[in-house]
């Protein structure tokens, strides 16, 4: 359908477009024109945008949608739909479900089902080592090809360093991204929560910020011997991104990304025993909290993600360091990003950015930007729009967040997928 | 689950979960109610009619002797009916959810239930979904709180020391895992002592001990020096697998109490242990048994006290001659 998308502050960061600018869309899906119509462009449609912010479809690095294996707590279909109603249009999963996705046939079947209902854009990181076991590679170029758009072993750390660095160099062989959850594994142990004033008092066992910090540093010096690109997923500790920062500044090619989650809370807010904020990596200090944010501000992290972990309500009834970890995150991903806005730690354009051509460059996939003869991935959000969050109006199955009761701002309207309505706010 | 429930919208206390929240008031109000059922126990008759017809359920999903037998006697001084689970080997082995094991029990019309359970913040998670007539009273969460242990030995203080105002406290030994050390350090801040020491190996510090208030000593010399009451900890024994200390006999070298450490406190300083013991360990038998110990007292009187607390969420704060059998 040949759309007009009328009116809207046009937020385009990969153009450098930051103003109220239509937006035409081709009936193959396509942009074919940028703030003046194209010659002889009838629209089937048009989309009164006024008042509205108009964008790239988000962009979310790291999302678990449960399936296949865990279906009891989310399924493709349930996630792919709540990531539209929050504007996401592209997202990445890891291959962390049961079975692993460590064989082309797994990444395959993935993205199969995630056609089937043609919602969003899926793309699944492959299984760095066989089983996520730290011990065999994985076929890493077949799970390429299969459309995995990058290698981990997800939250299990590889402990056999040697193993990690023929992994590192293999990747490297094929300029394949390798994304990275450092930690040492001894040091986390049987912790659940930040190590430091809050586990002092509540009793439970903390994970120390060493066990990040050694977790980079050995990595950090794996990346430096192979070459390999790496990203660091969810980093937690402000002297981690520390670290990350001069290894860029060094100039090796590292990326970083925080969660949205844990840009806004701290060890504080577990309170007592919250188990709505047991994640991992965990919470931290509020000095970590502002090392991150600075992080962000310098571009040290250049993406925020959601992190989505949906679970069924009794993963959350349990006690806190029996409790499941995770958020589901998705419908919070804009809102929490645009909270730092109001903060004035990010502009609207910078906000927009690490949700969307940013993250983009880091899966290397051809998304988040709006230029003529782009996909029309489009998220279109009413700016001013508050909600409260509540169980009843969240779409993803897992209800799982500490927002819950909160006023979020930013509402998103209407989420386009190759130029096909994907989502559209009732009345 | 995020606020301190152990409050109605009123303020009254509801539950007894942790010491964090509660007033020196109500702390005062329990030692006034404890004074007047220490007599009970001395009486022929044992017992006073405060808690008839209520069932409190002795909930240890943790084996216990000590605590679950006082909470024993002090439910049927109360003349409650008692009913002990030991769940750890019954329902949760069977795959029972927390929750549904206490919804179980709450649906044979339970008063009142006294939980321990090897993770902290277990009292919270019950407190937080069973109706509002039930009542949980917190007998030790893992690393927690032990909040009734906290009120009897601080009630114990008071009555070989008189008061709180000067006195300098010395904790040692595994305060990383003592639900006892914590609940201890915020009862005695409230109660207003200036003072309070913890002495440990780092290994058996948490990181940020500080920030509870006290200071910590690695020696035990100058962490004794000039106290006038200590308290030691059970050291578990398995605490060598974790590689948290050497050996025992070099735990019972530095930090085990015995006649010559004693000497680095105040002549007529008291000595404490929350039980069960390690003689020989954490403690010299010559201290445990010599005139300084106070031991067994807290024994005694933790019952006063947990009747006492009993007494108080159930909603019959009784005063002093309220005691009376009637």
């Amino acid at each position: 359908m040949r759309l007009l998308i009328q009116g809207g502050h046009l937020v385009d960061p990969a153009n450098l477009v930051d103003a109220e600018k239509d937006l035409y869309i081709d009936d193959e899906g396509f942009v074919v024109g940028v703030g003046k119509a194209p010659e002889g462009f009838k629209p089937e449609r048009i989309l009164d945008a006024k008042g509205r912010i108009v964008c790239p479809g988000l962009v979310d690095l790291r999302a678990r949608l449960r399936e296949p294996g865990l279906e009891y707590k989310a399924t493709i279909e349930s996630e792919v739909q709540a990531a539209v109603a929050a504007g996401i249009t592209t997202l990445c999963c890891p291959p962390d479900t049961n079975p692993v996705i460590d064989t082309p046939a797994m990444a395959q079947m993935i993205q199969h089902r995630a056609w089937r209902f043609g919602l969003a854009f899926i793309h699944p990181l492959g299984a760095l080592t066989k089983g996520l076991a730290g011990m065999e590679l994985t076929d890493m170029r077949a799970l390429n090809d299969a459309g995995c758009v990058g290698l981990t072993n997800a939250l299990a750390p590889v402990t056999d360093t040697l193993v990690m660095r023929r992994a590192l160099e293999y990747a490297a062989s094929f300029d394949l991204t390798v994304f990275l959850h450092s930690e040492d594994p001894w040091l986390h142990a049987n912790g659940c929560m930040h190590e430091g004033e809050v586990s002092t008092r509540l009793g439970l066992p903390g994970i120390p910020e060493a066990a990040e910090i050694v977790g980079v540093a050995r990595d950090l010096a794996l990346i430096e011997q192979t070459g390999v690109r790496a990203h660091f997923c969810g980093l937690s500790s402000a002297r981690a991104v520390a670290m990350i920062a001069r290894a860029q500044g060094r100039g090796l090619p590292v990326s970083a990304d925080a969660s949205a989650h844990h840009l806004h809370l701290t060890e504080h807010d577990i309170g007592f025993f919250d188990t709505q904020c047991h994640v991992l990596p965990p919470l931290r200090s509020l000095q970590d909290r502002e090392g991150l944010r600075a992080a962000v501000q310098r571009g040290t992290i250049a993406a925020i993600c959601s992190d989505h972990q949906p679970h069924e309500p009794d993963a959350k009834l349990a006690p806190f360091a029996e409790s499941e970890p995770g958020v589901s995150a998705l419908e919070t991903l804009l809102p929490l990003t645009l909270r730092l806005v109001d903060e004035n730690l990010l502009t609207l354009n910078q906000a927009i950015a690490m949700l969307t051509v940013k993250p983009a460059r880091i899966l290397g996939v051809d998304a988040g930007h709006l230029g003529v003869g782009a996909t029309a991935d489009v998220c279109i959000f009413d700016p001013e729009a508050r909600r409260t969050l509540t169980a009843e109006n969240m779409v993803s199955r897992g209800r799982n967040t500490p927002f819950l009761g909160r006023e979020l701002r930013g509402r998103v309207t209407h989420t386009l997928v190759g130029g096909d309505t994907a989502f559209e706010l009732g009345e | 689950m995020t606020g301190n429930l152990q409050f109605d919208a009123q303020g009254r206390l509801r539950h007894f979960l942790t010491i964090d929240g509660l007033s020196r008031e109500t702390i005062l109000e329990i030692f006034t109610i404890a004074e007047s059922f220490i007599s009970v126990g001395e009486r022929e008759i044992k017992k006073v009619p405060l808690a008839r017809g209520k069932t409190v359920v002795n909930l240890f999903f943790e084996s216990s002797t000590r605590t679950r037998t006082t909470f024993e006697i002090a439910a049927k001084r109360l003349s409650a009916d008692v009913i002990n689970l030991n769940v750890g080997a019954s329902s949760a082995a069977k795959g029972e959810t927390l929750l549904d094991t206490v919804r179980n029990l709450e649906a044979m019309h339970t008063d009142l239930f006294v939980v321990r359970h090897n993770q902290a913040g277990a009292a919270y998670l019950i407190a937080a979904h069973v109706p509002p007539h039930v009542h949980i009273i917190n007998a030790g969460d893992g690393a927690h709180a032990h909040p009734t242990q906290a009120v009897l030995d601080a009630f114990t203080i008071r009555r070989h020391k008189g008061g709180f105002e000067n006195l300098k406290v010395a904790i040692v030994g595994d305060i990383l895992y003592s639900r006892v050390a914590r609940s201890l350090i915020r009862v005695l801040d409230i109660l207003g002592v200036p003072e309070v020491r913890v002495i440990a190996p780092r290994t058996l510090l948490p990181t940020a001990v500080e920030t509870l208030g006290v200071r910590s000593y690695t020696d035990m010399g100058e962490g004794l020096d000039d106290a006038d009451v200590i308290v030691m900890l059970r050291l578990q024994r398995e605490r060598m697998r974790g590689a948290l200390i050497p050996s025992e006999q070099e735990y019972f070298n530095l930090y085990g109490l015995t006649p010559g450490k004693l000497e680095c406190a105040k002549p007529d300083a008291i000595v404490m242990h929350p039980g069960p013991m390690n003689r020989g360990l954490e403690i010299d038998s010559a201290v445990a048994d010599g005139p300084q110990s106070v031991i067994l007292p807290q024994v005694t009187n933790g019952i006063a006290v947990r009747m006492a607390i009993m007494a108080l969420v159930l909603g019959g704060r009784e005063p002093a001659e309220g005691g009376r059998p009637a």
